[in-house]
């Protein structure tokens, strides 16, 4: 680390961290490289493909956007911290069970913007899961077992508010 | 009994694959590892005057810098078909992308920041970046003639000229002939995941992992540039985040393992997303079709003419003319054929392998055509297609495989669930289209089975898993044949100093293929069980019987897990079963051999065009594929479903751009479009014809490219249906659309018929 170095303070996935980053480093590039959380996946590196979805203060970041000098303060949620005591969630067990996931590649940033769809509209509509998951590309699969995957995930817990989530922050 | 086939199994890997524990090539790190960066210019073809590495060598961090006259001399060449790669540009630059140097660093940021600064003194050149440059006699040599110096063609762009065909087209006489052109634009695979290689010297040798489809054409690869024996070239190949062919041949690997050696140390390249677009790409093709009917909706002949640009080097691209010009006629009785084709060198990205390996270029112009006979005599799309499709056992390609299923089950099944033939409100339109494929002509697959101690399995096999689920097939064939629940399988792959030799992932052979080594293998196991049984019980073989697992005899019954624990005691050990699966090349064949089993489709489709804006909507879309028996459904409608969004896409939206100079303009996820998930049709289903009529294991034929062989060819009929007028090149963009509206003039020509199904 060089001069261009400093120190931020954040928390991922529920444990605090304190960090030496570079300045032009991305949180993308901190998660992957520095803390080894290999999970959060980098394909296209401008914000169009969703692959390096995490959560950030609750929201759905693409983090090659985001620089690491940004995050700092941040409460950071990757795909490695939905499981607790490696038991899978709703939503990752319908990914599993409906067949959303192929090679799997896009699956992690998929899952994290559902999990931020879901936390802001526990029954999303048909129309509102497309929207949610607009800016996370998959080239394997037909997309319909991934909104069968999330539709799955969010039934059974009462009517749809009816209200649109939010769209995803582009940036931060 | 538990069946496990024909159920849908979880795929094996699911939980790594949705909690981020699922290792690929690009999540691993390794002491020491260097970062390495590749220098290219920008254009598509330059003369490199000279390379001046000072500034870059003096970024901290940088420990190498290679170019061409770093490597052995000659630079060593490689390719699949045609061994005319360099492992670095050698005096010209021949594409855009073409890597002139490479650095490696301590860091990603620094190789990057020295990439930057070697300065390439070059000159651009005119450069061969359309079908009409190559064929033109002005135009530069691609290639430098001494690369094949007894070949006639050497002084041309040709780099091979082909041709097929049976019966005497030039005197057969039609009612009707139907002359068209139709093109199809590169388009480019974008797998999510863009490839990543790392080499490292190990034992004498290299160590290189990759997200390669076929580990062993890998592996001869790099054996070959380096002068290594097989042995000391360790292929891994962790399963890929898609790959859809364009991770099939190598591509920047020798490169990589030249920087490990030179520098003693793991070196990782990890190629963006817009590098993945000058690393391959589906070729680009000009097809003129001139097809004879008769009155009553027979083909007479069909006489297609192929020019197929295949970028600045081979790579599989001969293999992928070869193929798809092959089955050009497409499923249908032809009594008069004649097919000619050109793959032509040009200065772009050279194409490869890619999903259908050719025939979605074909059938968007042969299919396509079916529509302009139906509209030209008065037929109905779908009754033009029964009247020519071929029987069952009909030798319907001259010398090959006789058809191999009823193929009118997937025309009619598709013709239903798209309401053919039903009323349509205006600004709609219907399309239906066939697709045929050709899988593998020759092959060399072999597996091992090890039944453990405990009656747990192992298999061992030398197939890639990039997301179709080979590995959750062969565990369930495992399960099934020696009673061991899925969960108890483990599948080994991507190794090539473990697994053994399998020629490649490809041509959806691999249930086919490898499954009949697997259930090979498995009959080996059981046949070796079964003597351990006897010898134990003492009583002759034939009195022993194996099923569900569990073993048989006069003298009582055991489970596996028993029956190995008594016969091999304290002791311990294992059954180990191998099987194979091996079809020599045929001399004298035009393919090397006749196809294992026609991978045949049907896909309909229905728009709706907006006429102000020109944009097409699916609103609904059906792929039926005759796969014989789907050993697992879900993960078959999941591979036809995928493929047919990705149809859809290259039908209606993708297509690399180049501009004056060979540079693609629309790099990247911003400027080059793949269907999201709010492209996808409000309706789409996907069905399959199940008649245990394949050659494969419980009757399976391959599944996984079919679903988007016809895509273009039915979206662009049902587009024709709604506008009145025909486009005949791809994509079907709003602004082709809109301009077609504009030209179709007053007087609105009749459209497509639909009787009802």
């Amino acid at each position: 680390m060089d001069q261009d170095a400093i120190t931020i303070t954040l928390s991922v996935n529920g444990v605090s961290r304190s960090l030496r980053v570079q300045a032009s480093h991305t949180l993308l590039k901190v998660l992957r490289d520095q803390l080894g959380l290999t999970g959060t996946k980098e394909c296209c590196s401008m914000g169009e493909c969703g692959a390096c979805t995490v959560l950030v203060n609750g929201r759905a970041v693409n983090s090659c956007l985001m620089l690491a000098a940004e995050a700092d303060g941040c409460e950071i949620t990757t795909i490695e911290g939905l499981a607790v005591d490696s038991r899978l969630t709703a939503l990752q067990e319908s990914f599993l069970a409906e067949g959303a996931v192929q090679c799997g590649f896009c699956i992690p940033g998929m899952v994290m913007s559902a999990q931020y769809l879901l936390d802001h509209n526990a029954h999303p509509t048909e129309e509102e899961i497309k929207e949610g998951l607009a800016g996370n590309l998959c080239r394997c699969a037909g997309y319909s077992r991934i909104i069968e995957a999330v539709r799955a995930a969010s039934s059974g817990v009462g009517a749809s508010t009816g209200v649109a989530a939010p769209s995803k922050d582009a940036g931060r | 009994m538990t069946d496990w086939i024909g159920r849908s199994a979880q795929r094996l890997g699911g939980k790594e694959r949705v909690n981020g524990a699922q290792k690929y090539v690009g999540d691993i790190r390794m002491e020491g590892m260097l970062h390495a960066k590749m220098v290219a210019l920008n254009c598509g073809h330059a003369r490199i005057v000279s390379v001046d590495t000072t500034g870059a060598r003096a970024v901290p961090g940088v420990l190498c810098i290679l170019t061409a006259h770093d490597l052995p001399q000659p630079v060593p060449r490689f390719g699949p078909t045609a061994q005319d790669r360099p492992v670095m540009a050698v005096g010209e630059t021949k594409f855009f992308g073409e890597p002139v140097a490479a650095v490696a660093a301590e860091t990603e940021d620094a190789a990057r920041e020295a990439a930057a600064r070697v300065r390439v003194v070059h000159e651009k050149l005119p450069g061969v970046y359309t079908v009409d440059h190559a064929l033109d006699p002005a135009s530069p040599l691609v290639q430098d003639p001494s690369l094949r110096p007894k070949d006639p063609l050497r002084a041309t762009n040709i780099l091979e000229e082909l041709s097929y065909g049976w019966g005497d087209v030039t005197s057969a006489h039609a009612d009707a002939v139907f002359d068209n052109v139709y093109t199809f634009p590169m388009v480019t695979h974008f797998a999510i995941e863009p490839h990543v290689f790392i080499a490292a010297p190990e034992d004498g040798g290299v160590k290189v992992w990759s997200p390669i489809q076929h580990p062993f054409i890998l592996q001869r690869t790099i054996a070959d540039c380096l002068g290594l024996p097989l042995a000391k070239v360790r292929i891994i190949a962790p399963d890929s985040g898609g790959a859809f062919g364009g991770k099939g041949y190598p591509k920047f690997e020798p490169l990589v393992a030249f920087l490990a050696l030179a520098t003693g140390r793991p070196v990782r390249l990890a190629l963006t997303l817009e590098e993945t677009f000058q690393a391959g790409r589906r070729m680009a093709t000009r097809v003129r079709v001139r097809s004879g009917f008769q009155k009553d909706g027979r083909i007479v002949f069909q006489d297609i003419q192929a020019d197929c640009l295949i970028g600045a080097y081979a790579d599989i691209g001969l293999r992928v003319v070869e193929k798809a010009s092959y089955t050009a006629c497409g499923p249908y009785r032809v009594p008069h054929a004649r097919i000619h084709s050109r793959a032509l060198l040009s200065h772009t990205t050279p194409s490869t392998a890619f999903r259908g390996f050719g025939v979605p270029q074909m059938s968007w112009a042969v299919e396509s055509q079916m529509d302009e006979a139906a509209l030209g005599l008065g037929m109905d799309r779908v009754a033009i297609r029964l009247a020519n499709l071929a029987s069952r056992g009909e030798e319907f390609i001259k010398g090959d495989l006789p058809c191999d299923g009823d193929w009118r089950e997937s025309l009619q099944k598709a013709a239903a669930a798209i309401g053919w033939g039903t009323p349509l409100p205006k600004g709609r339109g219907r399309g239906i289209a066939l697709g045929l494929k050709i899988s593998a002509t020759y092959a060399a697959s072999y597996c091992i089975v090890r039944l453990h101690y405990d009656g747990s399995a192992s298999l061992l096999t030398g197939t890639t898993d990039m997301g179709q689920g080979a590995r959750t097939v062969f565990a369930q064939i495992v399960a099934q044949e020696l009673g061991v629940p899925v969960d108890r399988v483990t599948v080994v792959m991507g190794d090539t100093a473990v697994v053994p030799y399998d020629t490649s992932t490809s041509a959806s052979r691999s249930t086919v293929i490898m499954g009949s080594a697997v259930l090979r293998a498995c009959g080996d196991v059981k046949e070796q069980v079964l003597k351990l049984a006897a010898e134990l019980a003492n009583v002759p073989e034939a009195e022993v019987s194996f099923e569900n697992g569990i073993v048989r005899s006069a003298k009582g019954q055991a489970s596996l897990p028993t029956l190995l624990r008594d016969y091999y005691g304290t002791t311990r050990g294992e059954v180990i079963g191998v099987g194979s699966f091996l079809k020599r090349k045929t001399p004298g064949h035009p393919l090397a051999g006749k196809t294992v089993f026609y991978e045949l489709s049907c896909s309909a489709a229905e728009v709706v065009v907006d006429e102000e804006t020109g944009m097409a909507t699916i609103s609904r879309y059906v792929t039926v594929c005759d796969v014989g028996k789907a050993l697992n459904p879900q993960h078959v409608e999941m591979q036809d479903s995928g493929a047919a969004v990705m149809g859809l896409g290259h039908s209606l939206m993708e297509h690399i751009v180049l501009d004056e100079d060979g540079q693609i303009v629309n790099l990247g996820a911003l400027d080059y479009r793949i269907p999201t998930i709010k492209d996808i049709p409000a309706v789409m289903e996907s069905f399959t014809v199940e008649n245990g009529d394949g050659p494969g294991p419980y009757g399976a034929k391959g599944v996984g490219e079919g679903g988007l062989l016809a895509t273009a060819a039915a979206v662009g009929s049902a587009v024709r249906e709604a506008i009145g007028t025909p486009i005949r090149d791809l994509p079907l963009t709003p602004e082709r659309i809109w301009q077609a509206i504009q030209e179709r003039g007053a007087g609105r020509p009749p459209v497509g018929k639909q009787a009802r199904a």
